[in-house]
């Protein structure tokens, strides 16, 4: 517990340090000062949120003949090598894995698109009776937490023999309340007028929300399918419990279970964890601004 | 007229809705029923009224767990209100690479709880990074053992659920402070009104409310605590599984060797009360703000 104090405290002396002079000379050099203090107070917290990663992907670059253990640690690898990347794939069927993590995680995001529009579209622009039940249904989702409810569904999910079986990690979060009730804030907020001049030519209601509504709306399913991927892939407690046979696993519960089992190899455990978490970052750094306005939008509205 | 045939809008929920009654709403009824019932994994099934009710009141390992729970929600929550405000008013000014450093500082967000959860127990070993760290600055002369003590490992963990947190509640923050009026600090500068007195006076209370919705985002989310001790802990929860948070005594009850559903689901609706507990909260606190406002 003395580590987290002094490391999160840091950023408190931001605010008073950037208008107090640090050194007493003319005003030019209170704003360099001010600067400094600024950039010396983000490279501190680079290496507390990155520096735990470049570690980790340090340690997985180590050769076998390397001790990770030595003392004092060395901070980058002497005879950088691949080794331990190979050697995932020899403990676990780490292919595997991750066809099966893309799978959940595309499943989820195209259910969740193309499913939670639909409903979403429907709560936004039609009216009929039980509009206002089918609404709170998809509210009432989002209040009950799913580890509430997790004994219970695994018994659906038994009952409909799909345990050990992806499609039972997929089906729960298929479309969430959340997708749903984005999707209808977007479509409210997108004007009805040129849907009506469509309606005029004689459009069906798919046709209206398939070719006008949905186009309308990408930004939205572009932030709704950005999440439902991440949040497949990074799921684990769901996909633990419910798959059971080492052959099934997703990537998360597979590198959980090769930390677990076998060799207590650091490096391998590092490659491993760099296997899972380099394509997301590398996701999250080129759809940047998706992540940024999907935050907005789902706190806002969620 | 849209909406003319009477069954199309059901179309378009069906799917949707389907999920959310198969998924959702029925099982928890479910559990709201099995609550009351000595259901087995295998079997089992009477009506037994409030037994697991009672059983609750004496079983010590719920009681732990629910400490554990709490602890977690009274510890972590002020951090997660403050830690990502200071962050968020870092990086909030456009500088020369922020835009850099705003994407680092979420990139913890990104990434598997599980992952996040390896690295870390390779940082906090007794032969990790920190221990070294910590050896050489001669803070302590033993590693500590932050995965060996139960109680060191509820701490590592909540510190673990705070790093990794931070850059998404910096992201709400940003938005936020956007929205602070920039005359008004303008105005409070030209009256000689130093900075730290601005953001008590000015910032502080425009994003209270924003404040609020972190507090209770970040609550709800401790009470529900469970990759962070699980992987930790390498699934154990710590010796004797005295660190174990409520969804990981819950799991274990339920859906363990012993299979005890019936009392699992009378031990998820109390987590499923303290969770609701916190949102009436914050209900009831930004009632009191509109009030006030």
């Amino acid at each position: 517990m003395s580590t987290p104090a002094p490391t999160l405290r840091a950023p408190a002396l931001e605010r008073p340090a950037r208008d107090q002079p640090v050194r007493r000379r003319n005003p030019g050099s209170r704003h360099l000062a001010g600067m400094t203090v600024r950039y010396l107070l983000l490279i501190l917290l680079f290496v507390i949120l990155a520096g735990p990663f470049l570690w980790q992907l340090s340690t997985s670059l180590k050769d076998a003949t390397e001790n990770v253990f030595a003392y004092p640690p060395r901070l980058l690898p002497a005879h950088p090598s691949l080794d331990a990347y190979a050697k995932v794939a020899e403990v676990i069927p780490v292919w595997r894995y991750i066809g099966n993590s893309l799978a959940v995680a595309i499943a989820s995001a195209t259910a969740n698109c193309l499913f939670g529009s639909m409903a979403g579209y429907a709560l936004a622009r039609m009216r009929f009776h039980g509009r206002k039940v089918a609404y709170f249904a998809f509210l009432a989702t989002i209040i009950i937490p799913f580890e509430v409810i997790m004994v219970s569904v695994f018994l659906t999910v038994r009952g409909m023999g799909l345990v050990d079986n992806l499609l039972g990690v997929i089906l729960p979060t298929a479309v969430t309340g959340l997708s749903v009730l984005l999707m209808r804030n977007a479509f409210l907020a997108f004007p009805r007028s040129i849907e009506e001049a469509a309606l005029v030519d004689g459009a069906g209601e798919w046709r209206r929300f398939w070719s006008i509504a949905v186009p309308s709306v990408r930004g939205t399913l572009t932030v709704v399918a950005i999440f439902s991927f991440m949040f497949a892939w990074d799921d684990f407690l769901w996909p633990l419990i419910v798959l059971k046979n080492p052959d099934n696993f997703t990537l998360t519960v597979g590198i959980q279970y090769l930390s677990g089992t076998f060799s207590r190899d650091q490096r391998v455990i590092a490659a491993g964890t760099m296997i899972a978490v380099i394509p997301l970052v590398a996701g999250f750094f080129a759809l940047q601004k998706y992540f940024f306005r999907g935050i907005g939008e789902g706190a806002v509205k969620g | 007229m849209i909406g003319r045939r009477r069954f199309v809008p059901w179309l378009f929920l069906l799917p949707g809705l389907a999920i959310a009654v198969v998924f959702f709403l029925a099982p928890f009824a479910n559990t709201v029923v099995l609550s009351f019932t000595d259901a087995r994994a295998l079997g089992g099934g009477q009506f037994t009224g409030l037994h697991n009710y009672a059983r609750l009141l004496d079983d010590a390992a719920f009681w732990l767990s629910l400490r554990n729970t709490l602890l977690y929600v009274v510890v972590v929550v002020p951090f997660m209100v403050v830690l990502p405000l200071l962050l968020a008013l870092l990086v909030e000014k456009q500088l020369p690479g922020i835009g850099f450093f705003r994407a680092i500082f979420y990139s913890p967000v990104v990434a598997s709880m599980v992952v996040v959860g390896l690295i870390w127990s390779w940082m906090l070993g007794s032969d990790g990074l920190v221990n070294w760290m910590l050896r050489s600055l001669s803070l302590v002369n033993e590693p500590i053992g932050f995965l060996t003590d139960a109680q060191l490992l509820l701490f590592a963990s909540m510190f673990v659920t705070v790093w990794k947190g931070m850059g998404y509640y910096m992201v709400i923050y940003l938005a936020a402070l956007a929205s602070v009026p920039k005359e008004l600090h303008e105005a409070a500068r030209v009256d000689g009104a130093t900075s730290l007195r601005r953001f008590f006076a000015i910032t502080v209370p425009t994003i209270r409310p924003t404040m609020l919705l972190i507090g209770v985002l970040s609550a709800i989310a401790s009470t529900k605590i469970f990759a962070e001790i699980y992987v930790l802990s390498n699934g154990s929860g710590g010796p004797g599984g005295e660190a174990r948070s409520l969804v990981m005594y819950i799991r274990e009850v339920g859906l363990g060797l012993g299979g005890e559903i019936g009392y699992a689901s009378a031990l998820s609706l109390v987590l499923f009360v303290v969770t609701i507990g916190f949102s009436l909260l914050f209900i009831r606190a930004s009632r009191g703000e509109e009030e006030l406002a």
